[in-house]
């Protein structure tokens, strides 16, 4: 295989980033609860205290509102710190210090200093991973000016796009989910940055334009698969950034298809589904305006017991059918498509 | 006294606090409704072993099903440490309240949650505690006054504080009980919470069970003290450490506190040291981590206060105990097994109630 065509994980990328990184800049470092623990985080702090020294990979106290004002602290003395947290749940005792503090410094001391930090915050999902474990909350944080929002799904851009938090002068939020990890996928072994607020298209179509977030986006992929074969031809189109958010890209392509689908990874109302859809209209005007839908998970917390769980977020066949209802303005049932990152998912956590 | 208001109970409660009077339970008398007149059990050997004991076998059972992935919740076992459960409940009534965590299996047994129910809802069924919803890391029984568990750490913390609160301001004759880690005792709402049930004289008990660790971190990498009772003790809370493990000892050091805190004297603390043997999460042995000295585990395993328990029980007694146990586990398991998943309707329902 030549290295132009080397495929690597979805967190064999990631880990490959931090670890370029950490090399280039002295500044760059990483903490959090079980980052040099022998689960390595998925892989992706794997062995960096080792290589790096304990100072510059570290286990924390339990103590996330505080650890989160540390990193702001550190970045105001001009380090680059990231702060990786086992499920994005638990970004919500660090939400004083993220909102008003890091997503306003730049702004409040006009300038005067910035708060360079990487937040990584992973999705959970599935064995029972229930309310308080699988939540996706970008939308929060997409609400609020002065803090970015990144969720890439491939391992191109799961590295290109760490790399670019780590170099961006504000703070960012890194979302990952824990269903990508073992994607596969070509990832160039140079150093390069994945740039925010522009979208990929990862097949195209004239049909409909089907918009996925994080995770969703294996499962828009599936969709689109069974709707050629059904004579529906999808464009599906991954943002990579929600916030900047590529408008221009999925309006292009939703003038073409004059339908739109957005699956976020997470709750329809207040979400980036709305968001894109909002921003849509503004942009195309009334006559431009295709046929518009949003999904997401049900609007309920995330139940534990399988049945119901395998009902709370949509998959490739609702996916499908939804597009195909838009589309087609009828009922069609899509053949159940296996997710097995998901079917073969086995516990304990 | 305000013209026109007529004094309800509710009213009476706002004239006191407005008053500024010392609010303790001792100087008001308060009839309580017969609900809450909870009495403490006696408890001896045999009825210790049999909690004990039970507790055991339950997630012994859980780890011998767990391959067969009829259980797809996360469990934190708490083999080896269900003589703080077992032992700070043998201090409390059916009618005091106790909040715990995720590994909160021995807990809801101890303090007398239906196992039935329990066993269900690990297995994700209609007729589990919380329908198949919560898994393994929610449970919950209110009849027994255990309230639900909650797998964001040191989140019930408060919630117990606030309960207390709850029953100083209605006069209740009855006490909680909060159950966290060792690496609860690190976050923020810890300290805070300590600090408001400390200055409200709240009726509540502390217990941290201290396992050593937070998943693999041990408390020597998180903290520069090696107890966290001088912690307690800054908040002007009595404490307690209890090092042996023994049930025993943990009852008679929460029955201690428990005697202080309803006398109206305010917050007690019970540090009581602990091991947990499996791995932090799932069914694995601890020892396939690699992260902490064989021997530690293995000193906590000859003090197992399960068998030191069991040994001092007659032999025939023993078995009886023994065999009415696995009786009640197998049942609870056959339960779990015939009930039903929830219906796809259910998805929707208790959002809101
Ligand atoms: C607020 C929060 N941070 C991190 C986690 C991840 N986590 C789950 S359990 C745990 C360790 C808790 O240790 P301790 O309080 O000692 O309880 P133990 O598991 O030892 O019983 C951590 C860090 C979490 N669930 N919630
Ligand atoms: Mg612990």
């Amino acid at each position: 295989m030549s290295s132009a065509d080397r495929e690597l994980t979805y967190s064999e990328a990631l880990h490959e980033a931090v670890r370029q990184e950490m090399s280039r800049n002295s500044d760059v470092f990483v903490f959090g609860l079980g980052v040099d623990d022998a689960k390595g985080m998925y892989g992706t702090t794997a062995g960096l205290h080792e290589e790096f020294g304990t100072e510059r990979n570290f286990d924390t106290p339990l103590a996330e509102d505080a650890m989160t004002g540390v990193a702001i602290g550190a970045a105001l003395a001009g380090m680059r710190p990231i702060h990786v947290h086992q499920r994005m749940d638990f970004l919500l005792l660090c939400m004083n210090q993220l909102i008003n503090i890091a997503a306003k410094a730049s702004y409040m001391y006009a300038g005067a200093c910035h708060v360079p930090i990487v937040v990584r915050g992973i999705i959970g999902r599935s064995w029972g991973q229930g309310a308080q474990h699988s939540q996706a909350l970008h939308s929060f944080f997409m609400h609020v000016p002065g803090i970015k929002v990144v969720a890439p799904t491939t391992p191109h851009d799961a590295k290109g796009c760490l790399i670019a938090a780590i170099r961006d002068d504000n703070p960012v939020i890194f979302m990952e989910h824990r269903m990508l990890y073992g994607n596969r996928g070509v990832v160039p072994e140079n150093d390069y940055e994945v740039p925010f607020g522009q979208a990929r298209i990862l097949t195209s179509g004239n049909d409909v334009t089907i918009v996925g977030v994080s995770h969703m986006i294996v499962e828009c992929l599936r969709a689109a698969h069974v709707l050629r074969e059904a004579g529906v031809s999808a464009e599906v189109i991954d943002p990579v950034s929600l916030a900047p958010l590529d408008i221009d890209t999925i309006a292009a392509s939703a003038r073409k298809t004059k339908h739109l689908l957005v699956v976020d990874t997470s709750w329809t109302t207040c979400g980036t589904g709305s968001e894109i859809l909002a921003q849509l209209v503004e942009s195309l005007g009334e006559e431009g305006i295709p046929k518009m839908k949003r999904m997401g998970y049900a609007p309920t917390p995330c139940p534990t017991t399988r049945p119901l769980e395998d009902i709370y977020y949509p998959s490739g066949q609702t996916i499908a059918e939804a597009a195909h209802a838009l589309v087609r303005g009828r009922d069609w049932t899509a053949p159940q498509i296996e997710a097995r990152e998901i079917s073969e998912f086995r516990g304990p956590f | 006294m305000i013209p026109g208001i007529t004094i309800s109970k509710s009213t009476l409660y706002v004239v006191i606090f407005w008053s500024n009077a010392p609010i303790s339970s001792k100087n008001i008398s308060w009839k309580l409704p017969a609900t809450h007149r909870g009495k403490v059990a006696e408890h001896t050997d045999e009825t210790f072993y049999r909690s004990l004991y039970r507790i055991r076998r339950v997630e012994e059972e859980i780890v011998r099903l767990y391959p067969s992935d009829r259980i797809k919740s996360p469990v934190h076992l708490s083999i080896g440490q269900e003589s703080v459960s077992v032992g700070v409940c043998a201090a409390l009534s059916t009618n005091d309240i106790v909040f715990g965590t995720y590994r909160g299996h021995a807990l809801y047994l101890a303090k007398g949650g239906d196992l039935n129910s329990m066993m269900a809802e690990l297995f994700g069924k209609r007729d589990g505690s919380a329908r198949g919803k919560a898994g393994s890391m929610h449970l919950i029984d209110l009849g027994a006054g255990m309230m639900g568990t909650s797998a964001i750490v040191a989140t019930t913390i408060p919630h117990a504080v606030g309960y207390a609160l709850a029953i100083q301001m209605r006069r209740e004759n009855r006490i909680v009980a909060v159950f966290f880690g060792d690496g609860a005792s690190d976050e923020g709402v810890f300290h805070e919470s300590m600090n408001f049930a400390a200055l409200k004289k709240l009726p509540i008990l502390f217990v941290c069970e201290n396992n050593g660790y937070a998943i693999y971190s041990p408390v020597s990498d998180r903290m520069p003290a090696d107890n966290f009772c001088e912690r307690a003790e800054s908040y002007r809370i009595p404490s307690t450490r209890v090092q042996s493990g023994k049930t025993t000892e943990i009852r008679d050091a929460a029955a201690h506190a428990a005697v202080a805190i309803r006398k109206g004297n305010g917050p007690q603390f019970l540090e009581c040291l602990t091991a947990r043997w499996r791995d932090h999460v799932g069914p694995d042995e601890d020892r396939i981590w690699n992260y902490r000295p064989d021997s530690e585990l293995d000193d906590w395993i000859a003090r197992d206060d399960v068998a030191a328990t069991a040994s001092r029980i007659d032999q025939a007694r023993r078995s009886a105990i023994e065999a009415e146990v696995e009786r009640e586990i197998a049942d609870a398991i056959a339960f779990a097994e015939a009930s039903p998943y929830p219906a796809m309707e259910e998805l929707n329902e208790h959002v809101f109630r």
